[in-house]
């Protein structure tokens, strides 16, 4: 018997400060004004996308002791936006990064269940962490982690913020103007916490919300990443958008649910991918071709290869061979801010395996930096892109897609309007929001049945 | 064509229900809807409808209390609030002209978010953002981040040495969290972003700027993520009833709101916040001094002492407020403000004793009132709350340095 049709789940970043935003097309917008923000979700609303993710940077990115100027610089607060957003969507998830390192527990709590009240349901959080003092100097924490630290203080600020949001359980408030009682209990939100990086007690003062708790999402990669998004995570948000990557991942992460005690179905993977639409399938392939030249010139090739270099490599050309000397393997010095860097844990491997593949295959270091770094997964026409994305997500190699598109704000317009219909064609695809909250869209339990099945058994 | 500011600055002061413990008791009341967007925007847009200045919004890191210093555990008062900055921003878009001021308390927060909230809060209102700068003593919201223990602070430790010292620390620091926000705001310039296709620059990094604050209680390199705001400074603002918070305020705001009783009281207020001012070296500045009051408005006064008198019945104790409170007209409130803005007072917040009855009588009886006596704007000025409030919009202080050096 075959397996029954998985319906896909899509969502929409709005392109930030990488080098998938081409800013330079007469097409791109701002990225601060509200108004993108405004047209960017408006169309995923359209979409009927599941919901919006905003990344988050806490400090410029810099390269060689400079603000890194070649990509988009800047961005708003991610709460703030996501606050304004609710106002101008009704369905729509709105899905924030926020880091677990530069914030504490008693305020992030209080701004995702209040985000969650005024988007009716609709929050969900990307906990990320980072350990560097370089984004530390923004804080007056000033503070960092040592890095074998970061995913104890993520768990247990997860948690925490968890035993906030459940010390209120939804019927404290009766407002019951005869009696005069407001609250049906004095201790409404209280909470004891003790542990290794928090010592906390107190009151919360945010009611519980419509979702009980916002939707978890977590990014990391690694083996601490992925068990991390196996024990606590709703959807993880990956970066796997081959079949082959995807499905490896895929199984891997699932796999690891059940020793958490829970169902496969309780953690989504979702990576992100741009696409490239075109008429034909050639034609969407030459335009591609265009996007990556103008997502890497000459001056960003050279930079992204200093990410694993960690050396100054601006007296080498562009379009001519990778350097023959090895990365500088000690503390990264270089590039500063950036994700990416940590992403090359042996960089002298890293090197080694690169210009192997740059001789083999004749590639400048543009060609490489482009073929490298390419996440167009999806290219081609409207009803390739259709059947691709439909392949990917029946055939477990995710369970549906978060798109970053590489024009701000209208670069969802077409795929919303040709490709969108096709898939709704194909029965794999939502025609209309079926209900209210982020985690009806996402088909994820609500909280209070996990408890009330757990204290039924 | 624009004409100049309003002679009479109003704004309301937003808190749950309204500001008599009793409110969300009144049939006018919304109390299950208090954590609902509809219920913000309702008020925010009525509020515009009333041509009002601008709105602020009451938040802080612990429950309510009757107590000024610890919870008091009572189930008969609204418990509970959402995050201010995002009710700001959730009807920033619904509305157009309004300025949208919510509380953010410098105690336990850190700058470089505030400062970056503030900033996208005017990005979403396209202009109208202003923050309500609020320390915190409390020993109980101390313990909710854990990270210091504040000593004990009773309502008769205002005047002992180890309170006042308590007090100048918070005040200090958030002088310091307030300086730093807006070096932040200031940290890009506001044509940094040039997106050069010839030579692939998105921004010219030398119109970007380290604001290296370095202080007693933190240190904060910079520059912000986000680019500067719409209004350059979105507007800053304080609460202030002693000596030390106006210094905070001489130093640091826009505009305090201060709680004298009588047109002598205001007079000396203005006066001691004018000297720091000037000593704090602003005297050229505009400061606007607002005087807060609780107001229970009724076209017919003894409507508006017998709702007073039967919002106490069900409190159970008479109504007092560190800001004066008016029962009456709308008339006699006009006459009060005329009388007070003699003093120096720049414009006032008024706190609805009752948010669904009091802030319609503001702006359907009040503002038609003073607008009669022609103290009021007929129509909204200018787009930005620093427009309506006559603020023009400041240079930035590192391009200011870096031209004089150049």
């Amino acid at each position: 018997m075959s397996k029954p049709l998985k319906q896909i789940h899509l969502a929409a970043h709005f392109p930030g400060v990488n080098n998938t935003t081409v800013w330079s097309d007469p097409k791109a917008g701002s990225h601060i004004e509200f108004s993108s923000f405004a047209h960017f979700a408006r169309t995923s609303e359209r979409a009927k996308f599941d919901f919006l993710f905003l990344a988050e940077g806490l400090r410029l990115r810099e390269q060689g002791g400079e603000i890194y100027d070649l990509d988009v610089v800047g961005r708003p607060d991610t709460f703030t936006v996501l606050a304004a957003l609710a106002a101008v969507t009704e369905h729509l998830g709105l899905t924030g990064t926020i880091n677990s390192t530069f914030n504490e527990p008693y305020e992030v709590a209080r701004q995702f269940a209040s985000l969650d009240h005024l988007s009716g349901g609709r929050a969900a959080w990307n906990v990320v962490t980072s350990w560097d003092a370089f984004t530390g100097e923004n804080f007056r924490r000033g503070g960092f982690l040592p890095q074998d630290e970061r995913y104890s203080r993520a768990k247990e600020f997860l948690s925490t913020t968890n035993e906030l949001f459940d010390s209120w359980h939804g019927d404290e408030i009766v407002a019951d103007r005869r009696t005069g009682t407001f609250l049906s209990d004095a201790k409404a939100g209280a909470f004891v916490h003790k542990g290794q990086h928090f010592d906390i007690e107190g009151q919360f003062n945010v009611p519980r919300s419509p979702q009980g708790r916002p939707v978890i999402f977590q990014a990391g990669d690694s083996d601490e990443g992925r068990e991390f998004a196996a024990s606590s995570a709703d959807a993880i948000f990956s970066r796997y958008a081959t079949l082959q990557e995807g499905r490896a991942f895929y199984t891997d992460v699932k796999s690891r649910l059940a020793r958490y005690g829970r169902r496969p179905d309780q953690l989504l993977i979702l990576p992100a991918a741009t696409f490239v639409l075109g008429d034909t399938d050639a034609e969407a392939e030459e335009q591609a071709r265009e996007v990556r030249r103008l997502q890497v010139s000459g001056a960003t090739a050279i930079k992204h290869l200093e990410f694993v270099w960690n050396r100054d490599l601006s007296g080498y050309d562009p379009d001519g061979p990778l350097p023959d000397i090895d990365p500088d393997p000690g503390e990264h010095t270089v590039a500063r801010g950036r994700a990416q860097v940590r992403m090359y844990r042996d960089p002298l491997a890293t090197a080694r395996e690169w210009r192997e593949r740059a001789a083999a295959n004749k590639w400048s270091i543009r060609d490489l930096v482009i073929e490298t770094g390419n996440r167009q997964a999806f290219v081609g026409s409207p009803a390739t892109v259709a059947t691709t994305i439909n392949e990917f997500v029946q055939t477990d190699a995710a369970d549906g897609i978060i798109l970053a598109p590489h024009i701000t704000p209208g670069g969802l317009d077409e795929f919303t309007d040709r490709v969108i219909p096709l898939l709704q064609e194909r029965g794999v695809y939502r025609t209309e929001y079926e209900g209210a909250t982020l985690r009806d869209h996402l088909g994820l339990d609500h909280p209070d049945d996990a408890r009330g099945e757990r204290e039924a058994s | 064509m624009s004409s100049s500011p309003s002679p009479l600055h109003l704004a309301v002061a937003l808190d749950g229900a309204g500001w008599h413990p009793a409110a969300w008791r009144e049939p006018t009341a919304r109390p299950g809807e208090l954590f609902t967007a509809a219920y913000w925007s309702d008020l925010v847009t009525e509020a515009e409808r009333g041509l009002l200045d601008f709105v602020t919004i009451e938040d802080g890191l612990g429950l309510q209390s009757s107590s000024r210093t610890e919870p008091d555990g009572r189930t008969d008062q609204v418990r509970g609030r959402l995050d201010a900055v995002l009710i700001a921003a959730r009807i920033a878009p619904l509305t157009r002209h309004i300025g949208i001021v919510p509380t953010v308390v410098a105690t336990h927060t850190e700058p470089f978010h505030i400062s970056k909230a503030i900033a996208t809060l005017d990005y979403v209102s396209t202009g109208r953002a202003g923050l309500r700068l609020q320390v915190t003593a409390r020993r109980h919201e101390a313990a909710h981040f854990g990270r210091r223990t504040l000593p004990p602070f009773g309502a008769g430790d205002y005047s002992t040495p180890a309170g006042q010292e308590l007090l100048s620390s918070l005040f200090d620091e958030a002088a310091d969290h307030i300086e730093v926000v807006r070096r932040l705001w200031d940290s890009w310039e506001d044509d940094a972003e040039i997106r050069d296709v010839a030579t692939g620059r998105f921004i010219d990094r030398t119109k970007l700027h380290y604001i290296d604050f370095e202080g007693t209680h933190f240190r904060v390199k910079g520059p912000s993520v986000t680019p500067r705001p719409p209004q350059g400074q979105p507007v800053v603002s304080a609460l202030a009833h002693a000596t030390v918070p106006y210094r905070l305020v001489a130093r640091s705001a826009d505009i305090g709101y201060v709680t004298p009783h009588d047109a002598g009281e205001a007079r000396g207020v203005v006066e001691e916040i004018r000297t720091e001012q000037a000593a704090a070296g602003r005297a050229e500045e505009t400061l606007h001094v607002f005087g807060d009051l609780v107001v229970f408005l009724d076209d017919d006064p003894a409507a508006a002492a017998a709702r007073r008198e039967r919002l106490e019945d069900l409190a159970g104790e008479p109504y007092t407020s560190d800001a004066p409170v008016f029962t009456g007209t709308p008339a006699a409130l006009a006459d009060l403000l005329q009388d007070l803005a003699t003093a120096g007072l720049t414009g006032f917040r008024l706190r609805p004793a009752v948010a669904g009855h009091d802030l319609p009588a503001i702006t359907r009886g009040l503002v038609p009132e003073l607008r009669r006596r022609g103290v009021f704007r007929r129509e909204y000025e200018a787009g930005t709350l620093r427009g309506l409030l006559g603020l023009t919009r400041p240079a930035n202080r590192y391009a200011a340095t870096a031209t004089s050096t150049a």
